[in-house]
């Protein structure tokens, strides 16, 4: 059954009151995020502010073109998540399910080109905490904070990334059943605030992490 | 809200590609302490620019755009607090004998 009803759920006087309800939770979660993330965001100032060269060396040996090729797959998709929403306000089944499922595939390139960067970083023996690891020089110890740093903020926005792809797969089948009309679309709507959400978090990892003393 | 034109969003993805462009050129050229700002400032612009229009911040009530920058505000608390102590540290000598200078 499809709920195409115009009426506002019972607390709520109107539908415009309930979709603001809908997008403010969303964004104190996302408020939530951010000091999530800051919190590595803190201790990736501390530990570059600290030892500034070492970031130069450590950041030399990640692979800038993956993050950077990465970056631009993310951004596409938070432009099909765009159009996404956009269709759901038309009410667009076909076209929504379409952007959402383009979505969820650049999700998945993203995620596909960050395994080729954590395999190459194995390779590269420079991933922290396995016996493999191996950076040469006397700033060793502080090399290795770099890595851990990288591989913790990389990793936790990988999850990010997943979670995300998951809810909008859920999403594109709801769509699918026709679960959505333009009267009832704050589902998506909310998914794109997260999706955008991951994609910021992004846009900031990749000049601190993949682009420190190219010059 | 009213739906945006489709155009006006390719726009908005064609301005987050050639900000990225930017960033990534920028990084070998040698602009000395100020590589690091310029990148910062670069992620800012995009990071509003995806708030903004992506979002739909622009055209949200100013309850949800109070409480979209309120996240961002804090962030901000957190790190001129913490870096105020760590910078400021060793600037005033302490007399206490059992603390070395690399213990300031």
């Amino acid at each position: 059954m499809s709920e195409t009803t115009a009426a506002p759920a019972h607390q709520f006087e109107t539908l415009e009151q309930q979709r603001e309800a809908a997008t403010l939770g969303m964004w104190i979660f996302l408020a939530t995020e951010v000091l999530f993330f800051g919190g590595l965001f803190m201790g990736y100032t501390f530990v570059r502010w600290s030892y500034p060269e070492v970031f130069e060396q450590a950041s030399h040996r990640l692979d800038a073109t993956i993050g950077g090729v990465n970056t631009a797959v993310l951004l596409l998709s938070s432009l099909t998540m765009a159009l996404a929403v956009k269709s759901a306000q038309l009410g667009k089944r076909n076209a929504l399910v379409a952007f959402l499922s383009l979505t969820a595939l650049l999700g998945i390139l993203f995620l596909g080109f960050k395994a080729i960067e954590y395999h190459g970083d194995y390779v590269d023996h420079i991933v922290p905490g396995i016996p493999s690891y191996h950076f040469e020089g006397p700033s060793a110890p502080q090399a290795e904070l770099f890595f851990w740093i990288y591989f913790a903020m990389t990793g936790l926005h990988a999850i990010h990334v997943t979670v995300g792809i998951i809810v909008i797969a859920i999403m594109a089948a709801l769509a699918w059943r026709r679960s959505f009309s333009p009267e009832h679309y704050m589902p998506i709507e909310v998914t794109g605030l997260y999706w955008h959400f991951v994609d910021i978090v992004w846009v900031f990892l990749f000049p601190l992490l993949y682009l420190v003393g190219h010059r | 809200m009213i739906p945006l034109p489709t155009q006006f969003y390719i726009k908005i993805c064609a301005a987050l590609l050639a900000l990225l462009a930017l960033t990534w050129g920028l990084a070998y050229i040698d602009l000395g302490s100020w590589n690091l700002g310029i990148a910062m400032g670069v992620s800012i612009v995009k990071a509003v620019l995806i708030m903004l229009f992506f979002m739909h911040v622009r055209y949200s009530s100013r309850l949800i755009q109070l409480v979209a920058c309120a996240g961002f505000f804090w962030l901000l608390i957190l790190l001129s607090l913490a870096m105020s102590d760590y910078r400021s540290r060793g600037w005033i000598p302490t007399r206490r004998p059992d603390l070395t200078q690399s213990d300031r």
